[in-house]
């Protein structure tokens, strides 16, 4: 775990640093294979062809195209951009390595090389370290580790393209049972063109024997990138997932939609973490940066099963995301804990959605925006507690920190009660890094970067706890570096 | 060890300071009493390089070389250490966390190694005594929710922690019940050596009784008008402080506290 993880950080820090001059501002040579720009029914189905789906597969995709185009775009959210032209993305693009690999010795040495650069140890020291990485790289998979160690305990995990090949029952089953592509326009969109992802099936009673590791990565200039994520966790089981990212530096605006469906089902856990650092574009104008718009869904479908998001969001100039639980098990628990930070001119428009259906069903929210900069954070959740959830519990919490006095915080809490037994607590506050503060640390000789730190530290300890091994470290060295320069 | 030449300073264009001579020496215990508003906290905020006050005039001289150019973080690795009279909050870190970082700064600052959590876990519980802490607020997060007087002995805990050259005290006697003071002194007294030198900043003689100093000065209207023995503290005792304003009585420039 150790060696993958620092690496992991070292690479954190490192994009952090280099926020000026992104050092993964680099595009590797290997020939992709591109299909034209622009969306019609022709393009779905030549992406579907192409990955040689399952009948129902191709069906589902164009009935969501054909329902995308009835829909509009949102304009609710408290966000400002150009208008997206959806015929000027290319809507597949994959690297010329098409079969797959039973070794790394297999894959282009150049790939394997822009992992190294990444910081992603592809090698077989991954064994040791103990982390299951499968690797998406534009668009497609091209190395699956562990997948055989893990198969020993019934455990699948593997890129959804294999999965629609190996286990098309059981995507056919839960593929949009949590989120339909009748959701909202970006997962309409996602539906119709996603072209790769992961795919985890953890069987009954069966705790993952590790944390399951996916690496996103954005490449191929003007390429949208429509991940899809499905993740199915039967009676009495338990997966922890992480999903953490950089990309390339681009002048285009790069579009990004992606959709992850958690299923739990009784008695299962699901503990999905992230931590997200993709290129915001230039600190100045704003210019390149990666629009986000996802929509991230678990449903706790059984009794007592419970389902955990946990993100830090320090990247994108847009961010759209609303990680969200449908509670609808009894005692069923949801969990958001977020930390959201903004620099510069990104600007984020995130929360949850908690959706309580279930008797005694508890959910959790602890979001913390930081805003720096001429940044925009908002906080946007819903809580609804619909009538069949007799004795439902909320806990909300809201926090926002202010750097400087060109940034703002949104928050946009909404509720919606149909149970009188219902029990929901709210607490917000606002607050700034002020002068005595750092000045109190200064005069301990702390010095004015560091000292910015661990305020945010501090502030974010309660989102941060609750991330996996070593990823809260690197998370609070990378909002460490995020911060530089913002403050004195 | 200190030196402090016609220093003024101002803040928000309200002169406070207006010319305050002091030379503080090593193995000294120096006090520093007047009226409210006469520009205590300030003069200790100067010293320590508050960017709120800026100075308008004179020099801060710490063994020999001036203190103006150097950032807050600069002159407290230099060895000054200010206990504050209103310590501050940093909720959700821990003391233990908020020292080691202040800790290791000093160390890499003086070329020495960095110490991990569980040797500095060590020297904090060592420290603790010295203020009869319990062992638990070194894992509650900085002042957050402390009472009065648990903030203070906090402060004392980080200046035992950071062994400074040069203490100063703003008021760490306000707000404390009698048993605190006492703890609190005595803590400041086992720290307190020949090598190093303490400023107490009091309304009150009362501390003195716990500390005992070489000097005693009188801070009115941004200078010193007076400097005496520990008798001095007895006599404002007893008389207060107008007999030595006169017709001085430019008292009231200073921001009283904060």
């Amino acid at each position: 775990m150790s060696e993958i993880k620092e690496s992991i950080s070292k690479e954190t820090v490192e994009t952090a640093k280099s926020l000026e001059t992104y050092k993964y501002g680099f595009t590797t040579d290997i020939e992709s294979e591109k299909a034209e720009k622009g969306l019609t029914e022709d393009t779905v189905r030549a992406i579907s062809k192409k990955k040689q789906e399952p009948a129902f597969m191709l069906e589902f995709r164009l009935a969501a195209f054909r329902h995308w185009l009835t829909m509009e775009e949102p304009e609710w959210p408290h966000l400002e951009y150009p208008p997206i032209d959806y015929q000027d993305i290319t809507y597949y693009s994959a690297p010329k390595v098409q079969p797959k690999k039973e070794s790394l010795d297999e894959v282009d040495p150049e790939l394997l090389a822009t992992f190294e650069k990444l910081g992603i140890p592809l090698s077989e020291q991954k064994r040791l370290s103990g982390v299951a990485v499968d690797a998406v790289f534009d668009s497609v998979s091209v190395a699956t580790t562990f997948k055989k160690d893990l198969l020993k305990h019934g455990v699948i995990f593997c890129s959804f393209t294999e999965a629609l090949q190996d286990y098309p029952e059981l995507v056919e089953k839960y593929l949009g049972s949590v989120v339909p592509y009748t959701d909202n326009y970006f997962a309409a969109l996602n539906a119709a063109v996603f072209s790769d992802g992961s795919f985890v099936y953890i069987p009954k009673d069966t705790t993952c024997p590790m944390e399951l590791s996916t690496y996103f990565r954005i490449n191929t200039e003007g390429s949208g990138q429509f991940e899809r994520t499905l993740i199915v966790c039967e009676d009495n089981s338990y997966v922890s997932y992480l999903e953490g990212c950089t990309a390339p530096k681009f002048d285009t605006n790069q579009l990004h939609a992606a959709v992850v469906e958690l299923v739990a089902n009784e008695n299962a856990e699901i503990k999905y973490s992230t931590v997200q650092n993709w290129f915001a574009g230039d600190p100045k104008t704003g210019k390149g940066g990666i629009y986000n718009f996802v929509t991230k869904r678990g449903k706790c479908a059984g009794k007592k099963s419970k389902i955990s998001w946990t993100q830090v969001e320090t990247g994108s100039a847009i961010t759209w995301k609303y990680p969200s639980c449908i509670l609808q098990g009894d005692e069923s628990v949801g969990e958001f804990y977020s930390v959201a930070l903004t620099n510069n001119l990104q600007q984020a428009d995130t929360g949850t959605k908690m959706i309580h259906l279930g008797k005694n069903s508890k959910s959790t929210i602890v979001s913390k925006g930081i805003s720096a900069g001429k940044s925009v954070n908002s906080y946007r959740g819903l809580v609804s507690i619909k009538k069949s959830a007799e004795g439902a519990r909320n806990y909300t919490q809201c926090d926002s920190m202010l750097i400087g006095d060109q940034c703002s915080a949104n928050t946009y809490p909404y509720v919606d009660v149909s149970n009188p037994t219902a029990q929901l607590e709210h607490e917000a506050s606002t607050s700034k890094i002020s002068e005595d503060q750092l000045f109190y640390c200064n005069q301990r000789g702390i010095g004015t970067e560091e000292a910015v730190g661990l305020i945010i530290n501090g502030f974010c300890g309660d989102v941060f706890k609750e991330l996996p091994g070593e990823f809260a470290e690197e998370a609070t060295r990378l909002l460490g570096l995020k911060l530089e320069n913002s403050v004195g | 060890m200190l030196t402090i030449q016609d220093l003024q300073a101002s803040v928000n264009d309200t002169s406070i300071l207006n010319g305050v001579n002091l030379q503080v020496n090593a193995g000294e215990v120096h006090a520093i009493m007047g009226p409210n508003g006469s520009g205590k906290s300030t003069l200790s905020k100067v010293v320590a390089g508050h960017p709120a006050f800026e100075v308008t005039g004179g020099d801060v001289l710490f063994e020999g070389k001036s203190l103006m150019d150097l950032d807050p973080n600069e002159r407290a690795l230099a060895g000054i250490f200010l206990a504050f009279q209103y310590p501050v909050e940093v909720p959700g870190v821990s003391n233990a966390d908020f020292l080691r970082l202040a800790y290791n700064s000093k160390q890499v600052h003086n070329g020495q190694p960095e110490i991990d959590e569980d040797a500095f876990s060590d020297i904090l519980k060592e420290k603790a005594k010295i203020v009869e802490m319990d062992e638990s607020f070194i894992n509650r997060a900085v002042n957050e929710g402390f009472s009065g007087g648990e903030k203070k002995r906090n402060e004392i805990l980080q200046m035992a922690v950071l062994e400074p050259k040069l203490a100063i005290l703003d008021e760490t006697d306000s707000g404390l019940d009698i048993d605190a003071l006492k703890i609190v002194s005595a803590g400041v007294n086992k720290l307190k050596s020949k090598d190093n030198a303490v400023v107490v900043i009091t309304h009150y003689q009362r501390l003195l009784d716990y500390i005992k100093p070489d000097f005693v000065h009188v801070l009115a209207g941004g200078k010193i008008i007076k400097s005496g023995g520990r008798e001095l503290a007895l006599e404002l005792e007893e008389k207060g402080y107008d007999w030595l304003l006169g017709d001085k009585a430019a008292v009231g420039a200073g921001s009283g506290g904060q």
